[in-house]
């Protein structure tokens, strides 16, 4: 079986905060869900699935479900970090074409910034965005030997930068291109935390974070959330809004296990996207628009070669020179500005990429950045860390 | 006399947690000794160490006692939110396994790819010292 064409993204919504003050994380999960059932002109009523991650409070989707009154016929917590999200989109329209539900809800949201929630480390291990809900700490069976050298995301990150460096030639003035892609197009999105242009230069000058990542390598932290609506091709119709098809998903875990031929330069999207394409019956080459998942720019660019959208080790040259920006080069990536300039919700990106990729299919992105006739794109996501063990989740969707 | 303290000269670190499954990994550490599981079965080392092989998924894994050498597959040293910049990263065992560690007892600025490097134990905070590896 294949969920080609069995389901449809019908709502999204992006909630606009950036330092919630005020807020509790189940509202911040309450509003989102609220904007995108109005969106896609649904009712609270007529959700009938649920998706969250470790973001969600207490325990999950049972406790989100009773905060906000969801009566539910399925529901999924599959935790992979950052990626959860757009895998969700890919379990969603898998329970939608196995009948198990119709209207499906997903949500991310959180409050880093101002409940100074910590970074990566911690009880959550390197690159974690902290400590999933009701997790047994203790049990975490690689925290005894990692979590005591001070891994972070950047850190973490970084030496995936440094491998991929060494083995391929990469350089900081590539990695800063793709920051500078971002930039350009966060100058036109008014929610956007960093809205200034910047170039190769400004992000080299910028501080030294974690070799050899530059504060402007890496993401914004912000509040804030988002939802996204799939239904089935039923529901999709008898909504006023534009048909946004799913057409391929794939997933896929990433770890040293057990630590031969350890290989820091590619993550899970040699698999996941792979397997997205093929079931979509596409390639690389036909995608319109891309969102990356942008932790870190290192992030972008191994992610694009493991898609094949360039040959491993070339993504240094591919992401130059503006290739990445909206009407300037051939691949427009994250044109909301991305993780690097926009948002990253509760350090978490995944949810934000499948909400451009939608605004993009519907021709509803900024018309600074929308891409002409955008009828196929990719999302595309990495969550936990690439320098240790991670979750990669890419999604196909089709305008039709 | 000043009650200022001294900036620290190299990151603290925190006491490791334990289970039985790691448990004669850490009384081995405190004696100075480094081990790593190797499977009666297929053969292969890995880390970090497993009741069950990882490749062959043998329960007959056994504690064998490594010199702790091999070469720095990548690092990197991290500046943000600490007060002494750290390396971290990961060695290649001569035995084979990838161990994620830190990089101490030398100027941060000369580390490469390639290095060889050799364990030796870091106290921790209230735990058993960690293995932590150096240039050779
Ligand atoms: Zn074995």
């Amino acid at each position: 079986m294949s969920i080609k064409g069995k389901a449809y993204i019908a709502g999204v919504f992006e909630h606009p905060t950036r330092e919630a003050i005020g807020y509790t994380t189940p509202q911040l999960h309450a509003e989102c869900a609220k904007g995108a059932l109005e969106d896609a002109g649904l009712s609270k009523d007529d959700i009938d699935g649920y998706f969250c991650a470790g973001d969600a409070p207490g325990f999950g989707a049972m406790s989100m479900a009773d905060y906000m009154g969801l009566k539910l016929r399925h529901m999924d917590s599959t935790e992979t970090g950052g990626s959860s999200y757009i895998l969700h989109v890919g379990h969603a329209a898998e329970a939608i074409a196995a009948g198990k539900c119709s209207v499906a809800l997903i949500t991310l949201a959180g409050r880093p910034r101002t409940a100074r929630m910590g970074m990566g480390g911690g009880g959550g291990g390197p690159g974690r965005g902290g400590p999933p809900p009701g997790a047994a700490f203790g049990e975490v069976p690689e925290a005894g030997f990692e979590n005591i050298y001070g891994g972070s995301t950047h850190n973490t990150y970084g030496m995936c930068a440094m491998r991929h460096m060494h083995d391929y030639g990469t350089t900081s003035e590539q990695l800063a291109w793709i920051k500078v892609a971002a930039s350009h197009h966060a100058q036109w999105n008014e929610h956007a935390m960093l809205r200034e242009v910047v170039t190769v230069e400004d992000v080299l000058a910028s501080p030294m974070i974690a070799t050899p990542l530059h504060r402007m390598d890496c993401c914004v932290v912000s509040d804030g959330g988002g939802a996204v609506i799939v239904v089935s091709p039923e529901v999709a119709r008898s909504l006023n809004r534009p048909l946004v098809k799913i057409i391929g998903a794939g997933e896929a875990p990433k770890g040293p296990r057990g630590g031969n031929d350890l290989d820091l330069t590619y993550s899970g999207a040699v698999w996941s996207g792979p397997a997205a394409f093929a079931e979509a019956g596409v390639t690389p080459k036909d995608m319109k628009y891309a969102s990356i998942y942008d932790s870190f720019t290192i992030t972008v660019l191994m992610q694009l070669e493991d898609l094949g959208f360039c040959k491993k080790g070339d993504g240094g040259k591919f992401v130059a020179d503006g290739n990445l920006i909206s009407g300037v080069g051939k691949l427009p990536f994250n044109t909301d500005g991305g993780g690097l300039c926009n948002n990253h919700p509760t350090n978490r990106g995944g949810i934000t990429k499948v909400i451009e990729a939608v605004r993009q299919l519907r021709g509803e992105a900024h018309p600074k950045v929308q891409v002409p006739n955008c009828d196929l794109a990719i999302a595309h996501g990495t969550g936990g860390s690439l320098g240790t063990r991670h979750g990669a989740a890419t999604v196909i969707m089709e305008r039709e | 006399m000043s009650d200022v303290q001294e900036a620290p000269k190299t990151r603290r670190i925190p006491a490791p947690a334990t289970n039985t499954e790691s448990l004669p990994f850490w009384e081995a550490a405190k004696e100075g000794r480094f081990l790593i599981k190797r499977c009666g079965e297929c053969g292969k080392a890995h880390w970090y160490p497993r009741a069950l092989c990882p490749y062959c998924f043998s329960a007959d894994t056994r504690w064998e006692e490594s010199p702790g050498e091999g070469v720095i597959y990548t690092f990197s040293v991290m500046f943000r939110n600490t007060p002494v910049p750290y390396a971290i990263g990961y060695v290649n065992l001569d035995e084979g396994p990838a161990v994620l560690t830190n990089f101490v007892d030398c100027d941060l600025a000369t580390l490469e790819i390639g290095q060889r490097v050799k364990v030796r134990f870091q106290e921790t905070e209230g735990g058993p010292p960690v293995p932590v590896f150096a240039p050779v």
